[in-house]
């Protein structure tokens, strides 16, 4: 029986429906799960309940209704817009956002594909989503929506640099550019990365928050100044597709700074057989500890400025990132 | 401000080696916005981010209360003018009954007087306490907002337990303050001024008050972000802001120790002992600090008041049963939350004024928007426009 199933998953567009599947459901079932949290924690921090009736206890189905209602919402599309492209950029969006959860090893195995240049690949596809977010800026012929497109990609290009240059200190220290071969080199290593490479992770998540565009980097979408930014015209499940990319991209940077600096689906004093169980929980124990933070910057801090934001890209991180990538490589060298 | 000096280095900053061609876009902002305090428009040529050209564009809420007031009598013209600043509806009617009293040459029993002064500093503090909220929201950070409003609560809880209302208490009669609540010839109730307890809850409202202040400072003030924002940014010189007319904490702000509450005397303020809060540079950081520190010394004024309260005593000077204000013209002005408040009002001798001019707060310290904003970038124009704290009901009327 088992080694039917496991036969029948040998065919490769058995298993590639089947990982289909698993992602197409894994990110929105981690787009609400992380939207609930926000919508929880932002409420203890600023006093309030949160979301409480929807479902009966705690408010637990809300994202659910957010769901099923962004679904009866009418789909808007701008008369002045720029039909296909207009349509296009949210599915860019989504798929920048769906291909990064093809890297993430869940556990030793558990891995959708394990690219030899998985970090690689991941850096370079979720700037795909860059592209998505400038067309919406253009397509939706909205001045405001303009702004916010040009913001991001001024943004996410000036970001970019320190996220790749924060990376390659832990590239060096597994030598290997495998997310699996990453983690397994921490295993051997006996500890995570992150003891070492304090600075990358430092730089890795602030350039990541820059890259999600939340608060304090939010100013593509800068509520109080640009309305919604590149998402103020979109309406109905494409709206929804924005929503969820970013929480779902909130996720997979998570996974990947886990996986980097953080010693991925391992965890000192757990036994390396159970790993293929516990791995899982271990490394999504470890996204949500730093997605906590995420959400705990956002409502806390208020926005920078757009020159002020890159000010400290090109004058703090990089020059930082670039003496971490040295200090790294000599003491490789050395020891 | 940014500078000639400033704006040409940023310039060159940003000229790599290749000049662009460009084209400047006219960029609408409000009167549907988030950030516009209501449906002020502003209509700015923007070069990129920077913003050129600046002009505001008023009247959207206009409401007429001047030529309305012409037909009005006086006890239905405080129910209207408490809609001028919503925000701090009560301090409104101060001024308008003040100059109404003035011209009859009535005088206001001390006790009624300690009641207006506690509400309107009330006022004040509901007033700051909601710039505390919206401020820091407008440059993106949303916690404060929650802090801010739940312990303004606790003071609009005191002044609608005094008034009845929350927003638009409607409290000030001609020679005293509204006849106490619950008691008239139906419901033979004793006269009660002051409900139960008023005292004691508003002394521990105002050691929330402080408290929060306290959390607001840190919070805010002590964030890194906060102040990069808005440390040397829209700097008002004193003569600048004196020339457009700006009053009150955005005045004080560039350093201008001017407060009408040590000026005039519509309220026995010299009474008490309290600061006039003065910044150091007028700019955002300065017009936020001041007015953090204009909560504290009112929360100060109003807990010495409730301590010098007279116990007892009359809340209504005598006047006639159908109030006709004699023949003659004045003008009172006074310290509103926002800066000078005040009403011109010309009497013909009838029932109502027969011209009441309201020179409002807003209106002013907003008249010099296109000045201030020349050659900001688009996320300062909201930083700086928050920082001047107007409501569009004050500025339109």
């Amino acid at each position: 029986m088992i080694e039917s199933i496991t036969n029948l998953f040998s065919n490769f567009w058995v298993s590639l429906a089947g990982k289909l599947l698993l992602v197409a459901t894994m990110v929105p079932v981690i787009g609400m799960l992380l939207g609930f949290a926000e919508m929880k924690l932002s409420a203890k921090m600023q006093s309030r309940v949160g979301p409480y009736f929807a479902g009966g206890r705690w408010g637990w189905a809300q994202l659910i209704a957010d769901g099923v209602k962004f679904f009866q919402k009418e789909d808007l599309i701008p008369e002045d817009a720029d039909r296909p492209v207009f349509k296009a950029a949210p599915i860019l969006v989504m798929v920048g956002t769906v291909s990064l959860f093809l890297v993430i090893p869940f556990g030793p195995g558990l891995i959708f594909e394990d690219l030899s240049v998985g970090i690689f690949y991941a850096l370079a596809i979720s700037s795909v989503g860059t592209i998505g977010v400038l067309m919406a800026g253009w397509s939706s012929a909205n001045k405001y929506s303009l702004m916010g497109g040009l913001r991001a990609a001024g943004q996410l290009i000036a970001y970019e640099l320190p996220l790749v240059l924060a990376v390659v200190g832990s590239v060096i220290m597994a030598g290997t550019m495998s997310m699996s071969g990453i983690v397994e080199a921490q295993i051997s290593a006996g500890f995570p990365f992150v003891l070492v490479q304090f600075v990358g992770f430092g730089i890795f998540m602030i350039a990541a928050l820059a890259e999600l565009a939340r608060i304090p980097f939010d100013m593509p979408i800068a509520e109080s100044e640009l309305v919604m930014g590149y998402v103020t015209e979109y309406s109905g499940f494409r709206f929804l597709f924005f929503f969820l990319a970013e929480f779902a991209n909130m996720f997979t940077l998570s996974a990947i700074a886990a996986t980097l600096f953080l010693g991925g689906y391992w965890l000192p004093f757990v036994a390396e057989s159970t790993l293929e169980f516990t791995g899982p929980l271990i490394l999504i124990g470890k996204v949500f500890l730093l997605t906590f933070t995420m959400i705990w910057f956002r409502w806390t801090f208020p926005r920078l400025r757009e020159d002020q934001l890159q000010t400290l890209a090109w004058k703090l991180l990089i020059p930082l990132a670039l003496a971490n990538i040295a200090v790294t490589a000599t003491l490789k060298v050395v020891f | 401000m940014v500078t000639d000096s400033d704006l040409t280095k940023h310039l060159s900053e940003a000229q790599v080696s290749v000049e662009l061609q460009t084209e400047d876009m006219t960029l609408n902002i409000g009167p549907q916005h988030p950030s516009t305090h209501g449906v002020l428009r502003l209509v700015a040529r923007v070069n990129g981010e920077r913003c050129f050209d600046v002009r505001p564009v008023i009247g959207y809420m206009h409401r007429g209360y001047e030529k309305l007031s012409e037909v009005r009598t006086y006890l239905q013209i405080t129910a209207l003018i408490n809609r001028i600043d919503w925000v701090s509806g009560y301090a409104n009617e101060i001024p308008f009954i003040v100059a109404a009293e003035k011209l009859m040459d009535v005088e206001v029993p001390e006790r009624a007087q300690y009641i207006r002064l506690i509400l309107t500093e009330m006022a004040r503090v509901s007033s700051h306490l909601i710039f505390m909220a919206s401020y820091p929201l407008e440059l993106g950070a949303a916690t404060p907002l929650f802090f801010a409003l739940r312990d303004r609560e606790r003071v609009l809880d005191l002044l609608e337990g005094v008034t009845g209302g929350r927003f638009h208490p409607n409290f000030n009669r001609i020679g005293g303050v509204k006849p106490n609540a619950g008691a008239g010839p139906t419901t033979k109730k004793t006269p009660q001024d002051l409900p139960a307890g008023f005292l004691a809850e508003t002394r521990d409202a105002m050691s929330v008050v402080l408290h929060t202040c306290e959390e607001i400072e840190d919070l805010v003030g002590g964030n890194e972000i906060f102040r990069a924002r808005t440390k040397g940014l829209g700097v008002l010189p004193p003569e600048v802001g004196a020339a457009f007319g700006v009053s009150g904490p955005n005045l004080r702000a560039s350093g201008v120790k001017f407060d009408l509450r040590k000026v005039e005397s519509y309220l026995p303020y010299d009474k008490f002992d309290f600061d006039v809060v003065v910044g150091e540079n007028g700019d955002c950081w300065d017009r936020w600090w001041v007015r953090l520190q204009e909560i504290r010394e009112s929360a100060k004024i109003i807990q010495q008041a409730v301590d010098g309260i007279p116990p007892s005593g009359p809340l209504q000077a005598k006047v006639p049963k159908l109030i006709k204000v004699p023949k003659g013209e004045t003008y009172v002005r006074a310290e509103n939350p926002k800066g000078e408040m005040g009403y011109y009002m010309v009497s013909d001798g009838g029932t109502g004024p027969y011209r009441l001019k309201i020179r409002s707060a807003s209106f002013s310290n907003i008249s010099m928007l296109s000045w201030i904003l020349e050659g900001v970038l688009v996320p300062d124009i909201i930083a700086i426009m928050g920082s001047l704290d107007f409501v569009l009901g004050d500025v339109d009327r």
